[in-house]
């Protein structure tokens, strides 16, 4: 009796989650679509100055009202997730590739090369991590590119480990073995036997990943370190907003909402692949 | 357990000189060196020979590991060199203002096992109720709110609309305290909620992301710490500042990762020496 209630119950949770997962994949490729075609979609162009129209309270014809130069807040939010999010997303891209080589190179050949990168990981992991990337951003300067650096160098070890670890736990898995005794070459066992097998704990961690990332980026930005105004980046128009937080905090309120809003969906969609593994 | 303790203390060494290598190696490559720079700051133009000559006198012609050698000596010995800025010792710069930092971090912290504890235990009992669908859904908006957002957030509402703390806070004191440990706890509350099962390794990750987080917070509310006087260093390009903030922030952290994982093993009688590991 109390078995089959159980199974039901879980039934009904992986029903939810699955139907939460599209949900969430859909609005995710909304986001996506409305950041691919910002630049054809907002109302204003989102440099245009205009002094007589600064910092204007929200309104029909100014959703998110105006800044200090009189530029459209909801047109520059819009055309901002172009840059926070594409650069997230190569960010999370590049390490999660390289990541994934070194660590399944290093786990499937061992050896003196893989004690050096280990070690190598273990001093990137030293390190905490925004500390780090502050450190590599003020080495090269401001830009959305060295951001993007700066947080790669510090965040690839993470993807050496589990593909490190993974393909250390493969190895010896009979089937494996057994393609090695039908005469597979080292680069057929890697690409056809071994990386198929790890890419779902990748997948997720690059999934998990991109909310922080996303997050850390806007971070230096806030910081004067990532994306340089005038260019419309989250990160960069608050830290532009927060001067006049005191009369205008819609100027730091609205972007924040739309991180918040577009970002918080995005997360917890990504946070579900892995609850319904687990599951 | 004493053995696993000293082995652990070894593998500290190498990691120890990587760190103080890579920060070393990081701010030469920043390129301008302390003669150049002394230069720039007096303003004057002045000929190869003389620039030669205070190189020679610094040690700065030799080579790269022997300077390395010789800045690690003086490291030993609590000397940094000067701030390009204030002209200040570093180290003493640093040691100055780490106690800041350090309150922000503990308050935090406690903060965060106030809040976090509790509702977590509150939304494990009420398992799949509205209790625990709203504790989730908090801490899922909580986890996706970025830190400066937070804290413009509190400075707004706690600070202007309520004016119950002080928007840029007033030298140490537990009022100026609050906000900004209560933005970095609402972080890292959320992460906790999260997941609740392994609290104490969770300490260890949440002490290195306030080291970081700190900075961010830091400089938005005037919060005199190391944090802040990074970012400040990094805008006036202080590279010896920076380097001091870089190197110690590492060592404090793999040395509390140290101490939690010991802890972690003391504590937990039926984890085998070395047994966790790959």
């Amino acid at each position: 009796m109390s078995e089959t209630v159980t199974v039901r119950i879980q039934k009904i949770k992986k029903n939810t989650v699955k139907g939460r997962l599209i949900f969430f994949l859909v609005l995710a490729a909304i986001l996506l679509l409305v950041t691919i075609f910002a630049g054809r979609i907002v109302p204003y162009d989102p440099y245009a100055q205009d002094l007589s129209k600064s910092m204007m309270p929200p309104s029909a014809e100014h959703l998110m009202g105006t800044d200090r130069y009189g530029r459209d807040m909801f047109s520059r939010v819009i055309v901002g997730a172009q840059v926070s999010i594409f650069s997230t997303l190569a960010l999370v891209g590049v390490i999660s590739v390289f990541g994934t080589i070194v660590g399944t190179l290093c786990g499937y050949y061992g050896g003196a090369v893989d004690s050096i990168v280990m070690r190598i990981s273990d001093v990137c992991l030293a390190f905490p991590g925004l500390v780090f990337a502050l450190a590599i951003a003020a080495l090269l300067g401001g830009g959305v590119g060295n951001a993007v650096i700066a947080l790669a160098a510090i965040s690839w070890p993470k993807y050496a480990r589990v593909a490190r670890s993974r393909t250390l736990a493969l190895k010896n898995v009979p089937f494996v073995l057994a393609a090695r005794l039908s005469g597979c070459t080292s680069l057929q066992m890697i690409l056809r036997h071994i990386l198929p097998n790890i890419l779902g704990p990748i997948l997720v961690t690059a999934m998990l990943d991109i909310g922080t990332m996303m997050m850390e980026l806007a971070g230096l930005s806030f910081l004067g370190l990532g994306a340089q105004p005038p260019t419309a980046e989250w990160g960069n128009m608050m830290s532009g907003g927060r001067s006049m937080l005191q009369t205008y905090p819609w100027l730091v309120l609205s972007p924040g909402l739309a991180i918040f809003n577009l970002l918080g969906d995005t997360v917890r969609d990504y946070m579900d692949p892995k609850n319904s593994r687990a599951r | 357990m004493k053995k696993y303790a000293v082995r652990r203390l070894l593998q500290l060494i190498p990691i120890l000189l990587a760190i103080t290598f890579l920060s070393y190696g990081m701010m030469r490559i920043a390129g301008s060196d302390v003669v150049e720079q002394k230069m720039e700051n007096t303003g004057e133009t002045v000929s190869q020979e003389i620039v030669d000559a205070a190189r020679e006198e610094l040690g700065l012609d030799k080579p790269f590991f022997v300077q390395y050698f010789s800045w690690l000596c003086n490291l030993l010995r609590g000397d940094m060199g000067t701030s390009y800025v204030s002209n200040k010792p570093v180290f003493s710069t640093f040691v100055s203002k780490l106690p800041a930092t350090l309150l922000l971090t503990f308050v935090s912290i406690l903060l965060t096992v106030v809040i976090s504890i509790p509702l977590g235990i509150w939304a494990a009992v009420r398992q799949n109720k509205i209790t625990d669908y709203v504790i989730r859904t908090a801490s899922f908006i909580g986890n996706s709110l970025p830190n400066f957002f937070v804290s413009l957030l509190l400075m707004y509402l706690f600070a202007i609309r309520l004016g119950w703390f002080p928007v840029i806070s007033k030298g140490v004191s537990l009022q100026s305290v609050a906000l900004p440990a209560l933005t970095l706890a609402i972080a890292m509350s959320s992460k906790y909620l999260r997941q609740v099962r392994a609290t104490v390794t969770l300490l260890t990750i949440s002490i290195g992301s306030l080291l970081g987080g700190t900075a961010i917070v830091e400089s938005i509310f005037m919060w005199d710490g190391v944090g802040k006087m990074a970012v400040d260093a990094i805008n006036m390009r202080d590279y010896p500042i920076i380097q001091a903030y870089v190197m110690w922030m590492a060592i404090i952290y793999v040395v509390v990762n140290l101490i939690t994982d010991l802890s972690y093993r003391f504590l937990d009688p039926r984890i085998r020496l070395g047994g966790i590991e790959q």
